[in-house]
């Protein structure tokens, strides 16, 4: 399959599209924390593809992941089936503005697989020619001919799990690559054309140090990526690192995780990386659409094992479970394990307390000045935890966002 | 009616656990009180019959008939005493209703202080004393060596020292026995105005307050018009009655008997333990010796967690207060807990069982400041004030001195933990007083110490350091003037009132120390860093921060995440601690509970 004929697909399928007025043009120009792009990002439409293949599973990763050395190429085919079949039983299909490839690990099955699946979404539900087609990425798995690849079937940004460019760090978070692997995946994308480059890393690994922070940061910001997410190290239940800190190894440090957040947050600044959500930096135009779609209570589709879809204010998710997931999708019925629908108060919540992680703050709405004039709420405005700015709620301490989100809560539907 | 001379009052003295309710219980079978097959463990104790009729009656007077070996019947009356020192007044109150006590020990455990703080009550209250061993059967058991100290104690021989077993029934033949052989039966004057003394009392929701009663002199009959001496209550005799024990309702009681007196009086204040009822038409102008106004001897302050609550905790001391007129308390005002009640109780296990009969019966939900003393405070104008909540201090300017309530300590102990024990009293500023050998192996230690040196943990150390076998009693004693000094607590500036203490001066460094490191611990950090000062006056004695929480997010949400990390956010609200807010600064309540554990 070529890209010129995905190219051509795609624009017949954008053209299906009905009242939607946002264009590229719009949005590339906007700062990535801007309001005008969040807003607009609310009526963006995605579509997620969960691949849950990896080579191994990570001690910190509690994702539906399938841990196989190398997977059989018997097996990969089938769950490949079975998405392109989900794909097809989308009763309300719509053209999407974002696709994005996640997991696991996508780059562990051959391209032509991944191909597959972006046609049939392609043809099903219809890609929006200036779509933000994404993939995530582990460095190992990315050679010179492999970003070719992807980048001729369609693909316009990839995510690299880099996580830190110290090796110790690496061994810890149980990562297969190499820091210069991860310095040449970079550098092999940017010769392949994706025009999007983000690296994920993590912070506040026990065994990172200050300094080795630093060498993290300054090394990837010197390969430009124009997109950059950094995350604590967070401890889920029922992973390894959870069972070996019960056991008495050393747990992250909120403090230490606090110093290293100023630190990559002031050195992506100086780099031209805005912080836009409390994890996400980009340059001008290069915000993730589909993660911004979904913060803004967008609609999406998703496909795979775990997968979880918004379509008409309702969340479904599927089966975790790699087999029952099959099975089920086989029999031709969506592998459906459970639906939530919120009442309006609690919808507008969840619209305002997601929002509140976007440095362009949230739409006050019904709940924004209860919150505020609520006596936790004073309290948080006082300290200058939480404000008002240009109309709209803001974090102004994003790493207390979870602390606001909880205050929101003792909001009642009868202060609204 | 039975002649005053086939009449037993007595009541059963004995140390938790010595034994006391199956003994009952066995005289109450031997006897054909109860049939074997009706005889339930312990019924003095069991709840459920004590709600016959709607009256939830105490375990408090059983009249048993008895037919000695001689051939005669007699009337016994066997009269529930509590057994803690704390309840010392409501003991001889109790034993004020008696002629005589059976002074139960245990044959493996030996003379406890408790037992012998009651047994010199009865004694100084006249009543004939019966020794007995009990548990003769255990294999620990030593009675030989517990009927010495008995003996000893009592100032008698072994051979009048009655040895039990409430569990197999040996020797309950030959205690009845002496019951009506050694006990004599009661005075009293058949033909004289009407004495009878209220030795227990409490509130029934259906019958209002019934009352416990000893007639001394002259009858009562139902329908008569009676006289509460102490509140000056006329109102009528409406329903007499006895326990068997189940209830039986009787048309008179007669001089020497005991037994239930219901009024339909409400009011819980009004008719006191200790108060004498005579007869409205023809009363006597002698009440009886015994009413005593109660004199708490610590102090607590009780606060709703819930400020809505104020008013349920009201109701539910004035309730309490009904069957327990040693209670005491006023409305407090604080700045840290709201409104809530200063509370005065006998001593720390009275304390205890309030607070938690509160909570467990009225289903509070109670924050309790530290126990303090009743200091008094000698002013340089001459006045003297009471002090009984640290607030309550005047200025150091105007202070003269402050005295402390001292209280005469007597502790039994195994000799080994002499020494132990020594250590611990002098710590406490302890002055050391008589020692005597109740056998080679067990001493009596007497002191005089501070009360607020045993109202924290005393008890506790105590019982750690002689593993559980030292047993203590105390009495007030005077007051004397001590090097005292208040350490406030400050939170962010602010002095908290429900962590100020008053303590000696040579403990103050290392309270105010203790303090603040354990609010560093208890209260969770802010938005802003939190400093925790402990002060006398205004001099800082020690300080500590809690540094400013800084991260409190999820790294990551993003479209499959926002239900799940809903519901832990949810989850969280759900999970955290009650506050109260304390100026700007949000306190757990569990850290005012926490903080007064401190050992000083």
């Amino acid at each position: 399959m070529s890209g010129t004929e995905y190219g051509l697909r795609t624009t017949d399928y954008s053209a299906k599209r009905s009242n939607d007025g946002l264009r590229t043009t719009d949005y590339r120009a906007q700062r990535p924390d801007s309001a005008a792009l969040a807003e607009t990002a609310a009526s963006w439409r995605s579509a997620y593809v969960h691949i849950p293949f990896c080579a191994r599973r990570c001690p910190y990763c509690d994702f539906a992941v399938v841990a196989a050395d190398e997977p059989g190429g018997a097996e990969i085919e089938r769950y490949v089936d079975a998405l392109v079949a989900e794909v097809g039983m989308e009763p309300d299909p719509f053209p999407v503005d974002a696709v994005n490839l996640g997991g696991g690990t996508p780059t562990r099955i051959p391209p032509s697989h991944l191909s597959r699946i972006l046609d049939e979404i392609g043809t099903c539900l219809g890609i929006a020619d200036d779509a933000e087609i994404s993939v995530e990425a582990n460095p190992e798995d990315w050679t010179d001919d492999r970003a070719r690849e992807l980048r001729s079937i369609g693909f316009n940004r990839v995510s690299f799990g880099v996580q830190s460019l110290d090796p110790v760090v690496l061994l810890a978070l149980g990562r297969a690559h190499s820091p210069d692997e991860a310095t040449r995946a970079i550098i092999a994308s940017k010769s392949a054309g994706f025009e999007a480059i983000s690296v994920d890393l993590i912070y506040g690994t026990p065994e990172e140090s200050d300094a080795s922070w630093r060498r993290t940061v300054d090394g990837v910001l010197a390969l430009e990526p124009n997109h950059l997410s950094a995350y604590a190290l967070t401890v889920e239940g029922g992973t390894a690192l959870s069972r070996s800190i019960m056991a008495g190894a050393p747990a992250p440090d909120p403090d230490q995780q606090a110093d290293r957040f100023e630190y990559v947050n002031a050195a992506a600044g100086d780099a031209g990386l805005i912080r836009y959500e409390v994890s996400n930096w980009a340059r001008a135009g290069h915000a993730c659409r589909y993660n911004l779609s979904t913060w803004m209570m967008g609609e999406y589709a998703a496909f795979g094992t775990g997968a979880h879809d918004h379509r008409f204010g309702v969340r479904s998710r599927n089966i975790r479970r790699l087999d029952a997931y099959l099975a089920r999708i086989e029999e031709g019925e969506r592998a459906r394990s459970g639906r939530e629908q919120l009442d309006d108060f609690e919808s507008e919540r969840e619209r305002f307390m997601v929002g509140l992680r976007l440095a362009a703050g949230v739409e006050p709405g019904s709940i924004g000045r209860p919150f505020l004039a609520s006596e936790e709420g004073s309290r948080l405005t006082d300290a200058e935890v939480v404000g008002l700015r240009d109309g709209r709620v803001v974090v102004l301490r994003p790493l207390l966002t979870d602390l606001v989100a909880r205050a929101v809560l003792s909001v009642s539907p009868d202060d609204c | 009616m039975t002649a005053l001379s086939r009449i037993r009052n007595f009541s059963i003295i004995a140390h938790i656990d010595h034994g006391k309710s199956t003994l009952a219980d066995r005289l109450l079978e031997r006897t054909g009180a109860i049939s074997e097959r009706d005889m339930r463990e312990q019924v003095l104790d069991d709840m459920d019959l004590e709600r016959e009729r709607g009256i939830t009656i105490k375990a408090n007077a059983v009249r048993i008939d008895y037919a000695a070996d001689s051939g005669v019947s007699y009337q016994l009356n066997l009269i529930d005493t509590p057994g803690h020192v704390d309840f010392s007044y409501e003991v001889s109150r109790s034993l004020e209703a008696c002629e005589g006590a059976v002074l139960v020990v245990d044959a493996s455990q030996g003379v406890e202080a408790q037992t012998l703080a009651n047994a010199y009550l009865a004694i100084e209250e006249g009543l004939e004393i019966i020794p007995v061993v009990n548990k003769i059967d255990l294999p620990a058991a030593d009675p030989d060596r517990a009927a010495e100290e008995l003996a000893g104690v009592l100032g008698g021989t072994a051979d009048e020292v009655i040895r039990v077993s409430a569990k197999t029934g040996s020797g309950i033949n030959e205690l009845l026995e002496a019951i009506v052989d050694r006990l004599p039966p009661p005075g009293g004057d058949e033909r004289a105005p009407l004495r009878a003394l209220v030795f227990d009392s409490f509130y029934d929701t259906y019958r209002g307050v019934v009352s416990s009663v000893r007639i001394v002199d002259g009858s009562m009959s139902r329908r008569d018009g009676v006289h509460f001496m102490a509140t000056s209550l006329d109102v009528e005799a409406a329903e007499l009655g006895i326990r068997r024990p189940a209830l039986e309702v009787v048309d008179r009681l007669a001089t020497g008997e005991v037994g239930y007196l219901i009024t339909g009086v409400k009011e819980i204040d009004l008719i006191r333990v200790g108060d004498t009822v005579t007869h409205t038409a023809t009363p006597t102008d002698q009440a009886l010796p015994g009413y005593l106004e109660p004199k708490p001897m610590v102090f607590s302050g009780l606060f709703p967690t819930d400020g809505d609550e104020f008013e349920r905790l009201r109701e539910a001391l004035d309730k309490l207060r009904l069957n327990d007129s040693s209670l005491v308390f006023q409305a407090e005002t604080s700045r840290a807990l709201g409104f809530g009640f200063r509370v005065g109780f006998l001593g720390l296990l009275h304390m205890e069982i309030v607070r938690e009969r509160l909570e467990r019966e009225y289903d509070l939900d109670l924050v309790a400041t530290a126990p303090s003393v009743a200091y008094v405070a000698n002013l340089a104008s001459g006045e003297q004030v009471a002090v009984r909540s640290p607030q309550d201090l005047p200025d150091v300017g105007s202070l003269v001195s402050i005295e402390e309530p001292y209280v005469k300590v007597m502790i039994i102990t195994p000799s080994e933990y002499i020494g132990t024990v020594m250590d611990l009293v002098q710590q406490r500023r302890g002055e050391m007083g008589e020692m005597t050998y109740l056998s080679p192996e067990r001493a009596e230690l007497h002191y005089r110490i501070p009360l607020a040196e045993i109202v924290f943990d005393f008890f506790d150390q105590l019982k750690t350091r002689t593993r559980g076998y030292a047993s203590l009693d105390y009495e007030p004693d005077s007051y004397q003037v001590s090097d005292l000094v208040r350490v406030n607590i400050l939170l962010n500036g602010i002095p908290v009132d429900a962590f100020s203490t008053i303590v000696h001066r040579d403990k103050a460094y290392p309270y105010g120390k203790a303090m603040v490191g354990r609010l560093r611990e208890l209260i969770p950090r802010q938005l802003f860093d939190v400093p925790i000062q402990a002060a006398i006056g205004t001099r800082i004695i020690s300080r500590e921060t809690i540094k400013a929480q800084r991260k409190d997010v999820t790294a990551k949400c993003y479209g499959g995440d926002i239900t799940r990390k809903r519901k832990l956010l949810e989850r969280q609200k759900e999970g955290k601690r009650r506050m109260k807010m304390v100026g700007q600064v949000e306190v757990p309540q569990e850290a005012f509970v926490a903080a007064l554990k401190l050992e000083t």
